[in-house]
């Protein structure tokens, strides 16, 4: 069935020699071998990656808080750092959503914006269209589940790249959760302030990923993985999230850390 | 009327919003309560779906519906003048009301005029929007509410806690219980069918007795002069043809060019709802009784209500509210909404729709707290069936809301309203540190190091999760080292 927006349908390049890596502000800070390990992977896939050191945050913070002016500072100075026409790949669907839907709106009329909206991908979603990847599994059997932002989902419309990509992970099998197109309750600034609302909606989100009884969740969005990693580790449970960047990584390469394991 | 009153226009149901977050602490505590909105939710998401089997056609429909109800609005001023034009000329009077007590004030003459005593009421939210009941009631005159949901919240001394399912937040047994407490005679059950057959009975008593009927409009079609009502439990149509006096109530963006836009509209309006293919009765109110017709009321009215409309529509990207055929299911949709239900809005409107309509109602200052509860997951835009970019919307209101002072035109009443200081500072500072990323990368350089004494209690967050744990080196470093150290093997290699 395809619920798709027009918005999700568009050209895919052709397969580049090199691409840009956007880590966003969370894997920085908190999460960083994620962005090590989505580079690896791309490497590996033969890209080059540049990754622009001066690259901070790409203003989702400010502008969902309404604060237009300091948001769009901090984005512009986000496009600076990405001369180069060549792609820009976000390992987060959220901040992949807000450069490519809404920096258009944001940024309208500085120049060359469409140019650079049209270059963002999100990582899930240039590995299937544009790297047009065939992953070789190597890993043990397993059961997993998926945890796609929302932003992912309804914004890109690549909830289907992430499911694609692990369909074709040959011993692992893909368990849908209850509720799963269900929001985690994460909204960035919403889960501050209006906090007992986002800890009712993480408290549902990952109790339905518990009963899912997987190994792991895999999500492309840290934001979302905070919350529920936090949850669950509050709920003194073991389940945990990893990036998809880390995920296919692991299953696909035959390294010591793996066989050690 | 006197100026001490505070604000004879402001609605009762500012107060109310401006509680949201304590509506929210009492109701996310009230277990029976979100049972009962988690299954009618799940129940109403699964009735939509099947209703639409085809996500092509859906997806077409909801262009097409869009684009009807874009092109109106653009013409709106021109069609509100047709449409008045155009039912004149049929029989039916039109009246227009600014606020919400300028429409209750005409509605209250118009029956004085006819000495009424009993009014029915089908479903109408706009008479929600402006009290309508209370305002008779203090008046003398008994409205008694017609369609069963509408009817048991106004046994419980409740408001719709739903815009299609008002009752939505009670379940049977509660139901069986308000009935044992009001209803003579009642044969205690849980037994749905009867709950309504009951309710029934006791209704069809008043219709014969009741000399004024009120209802709602779904759609006002310009071209014909012709009041459009959806229902399913035929009280509609006893409303609009029993009493001798009919009063319609309607928003003025409830107007349509042609009968034509209707059958789309009508088609997404019940499958989006209640994922019926069509309601089980559909009016078509055209003019008043006429000689030799055997009945139909006397005389019918319109009454078209702004209340803060106009101020939507004068806006090119919030006019999209006014798109909105109440149809529910960004709220069936809504996990915010499934989890707080509808009272703790505090609005008329719940949900995401009241999220974005009642800001223009009662004005910013009453709602700040309405647009912030999102957590922009967007499942609303993607059902609703006229496409309104309900996440967009509530970004734009957050934008309004917290607006520094400025000398050009409001856009809105309340606007900057939500602007606190302290925060529009903690903006400002972010803003410079993640514009310069040297100021960045220093600070999160001493973050990382000086980890060990972040607090792990951080507020609410730490309320149900543990606090995020800041990484011994950033990926900015991280990368650095990476590219360092293969630099150095090249050379190694090189040698
Ligand atoms: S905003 Fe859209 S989904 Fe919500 S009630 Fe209105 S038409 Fe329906």
């Amino acid at each position: 069935m395809s619920t798709l927006n027009t918005q999700h349908l568009r050209n895919y390049p052709q397969k580049p020699q090199q691409v840009y890596l956007y880590g966003t502000c969370l894997a920085d800070s908190l999460f960083p071998d994620s962005g090590i390990d989505a580079i690896e992977f791309l490497e590996q896939q033969g890209v080059e990656v540049i990754y622009p050191q001066g690259q901070t945050c790409c203003g989702q913070p400010a502008y969902n808080s309404g604060y237009q002016d300091e948001a769009k500072a901090v984005a512009l100075a986000q496009v600076a750092q990405f001369p180069l026409d060549i792609p820009i790949v976000i390992i987060s669907g959220s901040c992949g959503g807000m450069m490519r839907h809404h920096y258009p709106d944001l940024l309208k009329g500085e120049p060359g914006i469409t140019q650079f909206c049209d270059r963002i991908f999100e990582f899930t979603e240039f590995l299937v269209h544009v790297l047009k990847i065939k992953l070789d599994d190597k890993g043990e059997p397993e059961k997993i589940a998926l945890h796609t932002s929302c932003a992912a989902r309804r914004e890109m419309g690549v909830h289907i790249t992430g499911r694609s990509l692990i369909s074709q992970l040959e011993n692992v099998e893909l368990i849908t959760h209850d509720y799963e197109s269900e929001c985690c309750g994460f909204g960035g600034t919403f889960s501050v302030k209006h906090g007992d609302i986002s800890g009712a909606m993480v408290k549902d989100k990952s109790e339905n990923l518990v009963n899912a009884d997987v190994v792991r969740y895999i999500s492309a969005d840290w934001g979302c993985m905070m919350n529920i990693n936090g949850a669950l580790e509050y709920q003194k449970n073991s389940l945990r999230g990893e990036h998809i960047a880390s995920y296919l990584l692991k299953r696909t390469q035959h390294n010591k850390k793996q066989r050690g394991e | 009327m006197a100026a001490q009153q505070l604000d004879p226009n402001e609605s009762k149901y500012a107060a109310s919003a401006r509680n949201f977050r304590d509506n929210v602490k009492r109701d996310l505590g009230n277990q029976e309560l979100r049972e009962n909105f988690r299954g009618a939710m799940d129940y109403l998401v699964d009735k939509r779906k099947n209703a639409f089997p085809d996500g092509d056609e859906l997806e077409t429909l909801r262009e097409q519906c869009k684009l009807i109800k874009q092109r109106c609005l653009l013409k709106l001023p021109h069609l509100l003048e047709q449409l008045e034009e155009n039912l004149q000329a049929n029989g039916i009077h039109v009246h227009w009301a600014e606020t919400i007590t300028d429409a209750n004030d005409i509605i209250a003459q118009l029956i004085a005029a006819k000495n009424g005593k009993s009014v029915v009421k089908g479903k109408s939210m706009v008479s929600e929007e402006t009290a309508l009941n209370d305002y008779l009631e203090a008046r003398d005159i008994e409205c008694l509410e017609s369609d069963m949901g509408e009817y048991i919240v106004q046994l419980a001394h409740q408001h719709p806690s739903h815009i299609i399912m008002p009752a939505i937040h009670q379940n049977k047994k509660q139901v069986a219980d308000l009935f044992a407490d009001n209803i003579d005679g009642f044969a205690h059950t849980t037994d749905v069918d009867a709950l309504i057959g009951e309710g029934r009975r006791v209704l069809r008593e008043k219709f014969c007795q009741a000399d004024v009927g009120i209802t709602g409009v779904n759609f006002a079609v310009a071209e014909t002069g012709t009041l459009c009502l959806v229902e399913n439990e035929g009280n509609g149509r006893m409303c609009t043809t029993v009493p001798d006096l009919h009063i319609a109530i309607t928003g003025i963006e409830k107007v349509v060019e042609f009968l034509d836009d209707v059958p789309p509209l009508l088609s997404l309006l019940t499958r989006s709802a209640t994922g019926q293919i069509i309601s089980t009765y559909f009016n078509m109110i055209s003019h008043p009784r006429q000689s030799g017709e055997k009945d139909g009321p006397e005389e019918v009215h319109l009454v078209l209500l702004d209340n803060g409309r106009s101020q939507a529509f004068a806006d090119e990207e919030l006019r999209q509210t006014l798109q909105c055929i109440r149809c529910g299911a960004c709220m069936n949709h809504c996990p915010v909404y499934t989890r707080i239900g509808g009272h703790a809005y505090g609005t008329v409107y719940p949900g995401p729709i009241g999220k974005i309509v009642s800001p223009h109602m009662l004005g910013l200052e009453a709602t700040n707290n309405l647009p912030t509860a999102s957590s922009m997951c967007g499942a609303c835009g993607e059902v609703c069936p006229v496409k309104i970019p309900i996440p967009k919307l509530l970004q734009r209101l957050r934008v309004e809301s917290v607006k520094a002072k400025h000398n050009g035109e409001p856009v809105m009443k309340g606007e900057g309203s939500g602007r606190k200081s302290i925060e529009a500072a903690i903006w400002q500072v972010w803003s410079i540190m993640h514009k310069y990323a040297f100021i960045y990368k220093t600070s999160m350089w001493f973050a990382t190091r000086l980890r060990k004494l972040m607090p792990n209690k951080i507020g609410v967050w730490t309320s149900v999760r543990t606090a995020p744990k800041l990484a011994p080196q950033t990926l900015h470093e991280k990368v650095q080292a990476r590219q360092n150290q293969q630099q150095y093997k090249q050379l190694q290699g090189g040698k």
